[in-house]
Parts: C-alpha cells; sequence; structure tokens
C-alpha cells in the first residue's frame, strides 16, 4: 500500500495499555471479544466510532505499560490503518509490527490535525494533511521483512515451510 | 575498547568481540518465562506458526500467577490449556501456585548473571537485578523464540545512574526508582539500558535491587543492569568467578546519558494518579485520606518489605476505615514470614494477607476499588482504571510509606 486516506482520531500522551485494553478484559476468548473494551477507561465510545482505514494520531510514548499484545491487536481489528505517534514504548512497537499493524513517528502532525480531519499516508515517505507534507523515516529492513509477510506468525511459517 | 554492560553481555552471548549501540543482532535466548494469562495466546501462535517442538524444554518455564486462584470461571480455562501444552511438549518448568513469575524467576534459581531472557511480562526488566538480560516481549515473540531460540534486538544505549552514600532509615529503594522515573519521564528511559552503579547500589540487597529493576519499564527502559556481586551469587547459589564479575560498564564507555544522585537527597514519595512519573514527596500530600493500602507485588512483595511494614505496624492498628491487603510476592517469603513472626504481627494490626500471586496489582482480583476511592499501594503502576474504575485515585509508594498510611488513615511519609 503506497499511500492510503482515512479519518483522523486524536489522542494524547502516554496513551498506555491498560488504556487500550484493561486487564479485566485480557482474558475473554478473542480479540473479537476484548474490541469492545478498546480504550474503554479513556474514551469508551470508541470502538463503536472507529472505522476501517481509521487514523490515530497521538502524543509521545504511545502504547507504555504492559507486554499485551492484545493492544496492537485490538486497534488493528478495530480497522485501524496506522497509527502516528511523536513516540512509541519499545513492546508495544515490536508487537505492532509482528502484528502488521503500522506504526508512524512523527512530532510535528499533532499540531496541525483535528478529530475528523482526513489525513493522506504515503507510505515510508511523507504525510499529507490539508496540503502540506510532513516527512517521515523509513522503517529498518529487518521490520520491513517482517510487515512485508505479513507479521511475525507467517514469517515463521515461511521457515517452517508452510506457506 | 570501552564498552558498555549491556554491549559486553550481548558481545559475549553472540560470540563476537564487541557489539555497539544501534547494531542489530540475533540473541541465543537462555530461558524464557510464559505467564497465565498469555499461555493461550502463545500456543495457539506456536503451532499456527508450524513449529511442532519447543527448540529446549528445559529452558522453557510456565507460571501460573495473574488468575491464580481463579477469580471467573473461564480463567480456569488458560490453566488447561496451560497443562495440556507442558503435557503435549514435555516441559518440566511449571509453577501452578507458587508465586509471582517474576520473584519466582530468580528465586528458583531460572536465572543467572550474563543470561538473555525473555518474558511475556514487561516487567520481565527485573531480571536485571542479577545481571541479567532480561525484557518483555509480546506473544507472538514468545512463539517464534519457543521455535528457534533466538530474537532479533537492537543493542540499546546505556542510561548510567550512580547512587552514592547513605539512605535515611524512611527511605527505601522505591523512593529511588520513583525519584529517577519523576526525573526522566515516563518515557525518558525509551529504548536505553539503565545502568545502576554506586557504593549505595552496591550496599543494597538483591531484593532491593529487585524492586528499581522492576520498574525500569515504568521510565521505558528495554533492561536494567546491576553488576553481579558476592550478594548476587549468594541469592543465586552461584560461585563468583570473573564470568559473572567481568560484565560492568567501563567508566569510559559511550553512555548516552550519566546522572548522579546522593542518597541523602532521597526522601519517600509517591507517584500520584495517574502517570508513575507524577511524583510528589509525601510530605507535601497533606490530608489526602485514603480507603485501602496494598504492599504486595513483584515490586515489593519481598520479605523484607513485609518485615519492614511490621516495624511500622507492631502494637499499632490500621485506621478504623482502611483496609490493608498484603501480598507475599512467593510462597517461600509467604513461609518465610509466617516463620519470622511477620505476618503475626501484620494480622494483629489489622492487615488481610493473601496468597502470593499478582492479585490486586493487575486489577482483577482481592480489592476492586470503585468511584471515588483512593489506595496506596506498593507495586508498580497506577494507570487510569487499573485496581477498578477510572475514577480511583492510586498512590504509589514504599512499604514503608505504605504501612505508615494505612495507620494514619491518610498519606504520610514513613
Amino acid at each position: 500500500m503506497d499511500q492510503f486516506t482515512g479519518t483522523v482520531w486524536v489522542l494524547g500522551d502516554d496513551i498506555d495499555t491498560d488504556i487500550i485494553i484493561p486487564t479485566e478484559y485480557l482474558a475473554l476468548k478473542t480479540v473479537e471479544d476484548m474490541k469492545p473494551y478498546g480504550f474503554y477507561p479513556l474514551r469508551p465510545e470508541l470502538p463503536g466510532l472507529i472505522r476501517p482505514g481509521d487514523i490515530i494520531v497521538a502524543g509521545k510514548n504511545f502504547g507504555c505499560g504492559s507486554s499485551r499484545e492484545q493492544a496492537p491487536e485490538i486497534i488493528k481489528a478495530l480497522g485501524v490503518s496506522c497509527v502516528i505517534a511523536k513516540s512509541f514504548a519499545r513492546i508495544f512497537f515490536r508487537n505492532s509490527i509482528n502484528n502488521g499493524l503500522l506504526l508512524i513517528e512523527n512530532s510535528h502532525i499533532q499540531e496541525a490535525v483535528k478529530e475528523g480531519d482526513r489525513l493522506t499516508v504515503h507510505t515510508n515517505q511523507y504525510l499529507e494533511h490539508e496540503g502540506r507534507k510532513y516527512p517521515i523515516e523509513a522503517l529498518p529492513d529487518n521490520l520491513l521483512d517482517i510487515l512485508n509477510a505479513g507479521g511475525l506468525v507467517k514469517a515463521m511459517r515461511k521457515l517452517n515451510g508452510l506457506d | 575498547m570501552a564498552q558498555t554492560f549491556i554491549e559486553k553481555l550481548i558481545a559475549r552471548n553472540i560470540g563476537a568481540d564487541s557489539v555497539r549501540a544501534g547494531n542489530i543482532v540475533t540473541l541465543n535466548v537462555d530461558r524464557v518465562m510464559i505467564h497465565d494469562i498469555f499461555i493461550p495466546f502463545v500456543a495457539s501462535k506456536f503451532e499456527e506458526m508450524g513449529f511442532s517442538k519447543l527448540w529446549d524444554p528445559d529452558k522453557v518455564v510456565l507460571i501460573y500467577d495473574h488468575l491464580v486462584p481463579a477469580s471467573q470461571t473461564d480463567d480456569t480455562r488458560h490453566f488447561q490449556v496451560g497443562n495440556a501444552f507442558v503435557e503435549k511438549y514435555g516441559m518440566k518448568n511449571i509453577h501452578r501456585s507458587d508465586g509471582i513469575c517474576h520473584q519466582l524467576m530468580t528465586e528458583a534459581g531460572y536465572v543467572k548473571p550474563g543470561d538473555v531472557v525473555f518474558g511475556t511480562d514487561s516487567h520481565t526488566t527485573t531480571y536485571g537485578s542479577v545481571g541479567a538480560f532480561s525484557t518483555g516481549i509480546g506473544y507472538t515473540e514468545m512463539a517464534s523464540i519457543l521455535g528457534t531460540g533466538k530474537l532479533w534486538v537492537k543493542v540499546p544505549e546505556t542510561i548510567r545512574v550512580k547512587i552514592t552514600g547513605k539512605l535515611a532509615s524512611n527511605v527505601t529503594s522505591k523512593d529511588i526508582i520513583l525519584t529517577l522515573i519523576g526525573d526522566l519521564g515516563a518515557d525518558g528511559a525509551t529504548y536505553k539500558a539503565l545502568e545502576f552503579v554506586g557504593d549505595t547500589v552496591e550496599d543494597m540487597t538483591v531484593a532491593s535491587r529487585m524492586t528499581i529493576a522492576n520498574m525500569a519499564i515504568e521510565a521505558g527502559a528495554k533492561c536494567a543492569l546491576f553488576r553481579a556481586d558476592e550478594k548476587t551469587a549468594e541469592y543465586c547459589q552461584i560461585p563468583l568467578t570473573e564470568k559473572e564479575t567481568g560484565l560492568y560498564g567501563d567508566e569510559d564507555a559511550d553512555y548516552f546519558q550519566m546522572i548522579e544522585y546522593r542518597a541523602e537527597d532521597f526522601v519517600p514519595v509517591l507517584a500520584c494518579p495517574s502517570q508513575v512519573d507524577k511524583i510528589r514527596p509525601a510530605r507535601e500530600l497533606k490530608d489526602i485520606a485514603i480507603d485501602q493500602v496494598f504492599i504486595g507485588s513483584c515490586t515489593n512483595g519481598r520479605l523484607e518489605d513485609l518485615v519492614a511494614a511490621a516495624e511500622i505496624l507492631k502494637g499499632k492498628k490500621v485506621a478504623p476505615f482502611v483496609k490493608l491487603i498484603v501480598t507475599p510476592a512467593s510462597r517461600k517469603i509467604y513461609q518465610q514470614a509466617a516463620a519470622n513472626g511477620t505476618l503475626q504481627i501484620l494480622a494483629e494490626a489489622g492487615a488481610m494477607i493473601t496468597h502470593p500471586a499478582c492479585g490486586l496489582c493487575c486489577g482483577r482480583a482481592g480489592g476492586i476499588l470503585t468511584d471515588g476511592e483512593r489506595i496506596v499501594a506498593t507495586n508498580n503502576r497506577n494507570f487510569l482504571g487499573r485496581m477498578g474504575t477510572n475514577k480511583v485515585e492510586i498512590y504509589l509508594a514504599s512499604p514503608k510509606t505504605a504501612a505508615a498510611s494505612a495507620v494514619a488513615g491518610k498519606i504520610v511519609p514513613a
């Protein structure tokens, strides 16, 4: 996907994994079961409002907290096409790549966008909002390999000669 | 060539002369830990990946702690899946009710200095207290390690924290790590190794170092590191050789940042709702009434923590309207605290003493709070909604401050 456009949801700094999915819902059987509780402590209405292709724009340290992989899985299951943040917590970053959820670091777009705006992502090149371009960095090759394989499970299936 | 602690450890692990921060390397994993919440996901991903055997069953440890004992009927499914996985793949290292994973990994001898360890929990950073490189990962990466025994990492840059001098008697290592997180910010050490040095650190027990390493993740750190010494060797029940003591950061290595503290400058502090880096001295938090106190968790549920609380609570009573919940971090600690009279003192003061497990820390059972209630807790996170509704206020503190506050019925310094 070289470029795509989505509607923006704006979140703040330090959106932790307990906010993305509280521990009390972590033992539900599937990510689909957990999906309605995404962002529950902060904005319980979000799972009902997010539409496929939407984009989350957040502040610094997005995904801080626990190692729960359900956090990126729920965001992906809600249909979010990518999360743009000033910075990401490291376990969340790895978990997202491993599940094929695109993350983009950018510290300038936050000042420009407001909730409901349309934003276009030109993968590995720049973000585009109301005619302005915001450069972004390309991911390292080893991460692109996992993303391109469709996530770590598929990469391992390939290793085991299954796909 | 001068190197940091983590550079030396990783170079040794991959059999290289040296590595540099920023290098992407594939590590040989010495041990992994999976806990009950994530075992169903690890098991299904492992099989979906097409693996049919574990790379080394002896290097895999499964610990039931978050859901022990079950508080919802569906929790038991995790034990069934875990038991079946252990049986199917010939695992021996399983703990079904022995305590919290991060306590057991070192206590039961699974982690040694210099090891590379990954766990499906963010507080896996705890084992840096014995000089291991350990950090949390998700269940998909765990499944890939179970099949391959390997994981890629980017060699982290290092923030070196030097602490010298003697701590005041009302200050613990919890106050040190909370203060550091406040100074660095919740993302101040993201992707970095936090290396702790100085005579204050050398004087600390392994238990106190564990408290610091446990919370390194709350500043975003990839790992925490303490050089192994005689105390480490005694705790790990190993001889102390150059293999252990040879891992330390060179003075003239390339550090991202160097921070120095005087031990005498630390005071009892609390992390205020609902950010771990919102640190305030206890003496500035006046007339904040509390409903509950929690002393326990992989951060502060060790014997020295329970003893410190008992010293404050001895002969006193918890304030009438305050519930005090004490949760030892492991069965061994529970038994030690029972044997030396600590549990008796705590019970006489009015504490409710629970089974060793994650308990209230992860907000699933054993003292959930509701709107408008306030708790002083010794665990590692005060995130919104973690111990009940999103209108619960969680203050994080040392066991000493927590015990003193339980008696006062409001937040007070130890």
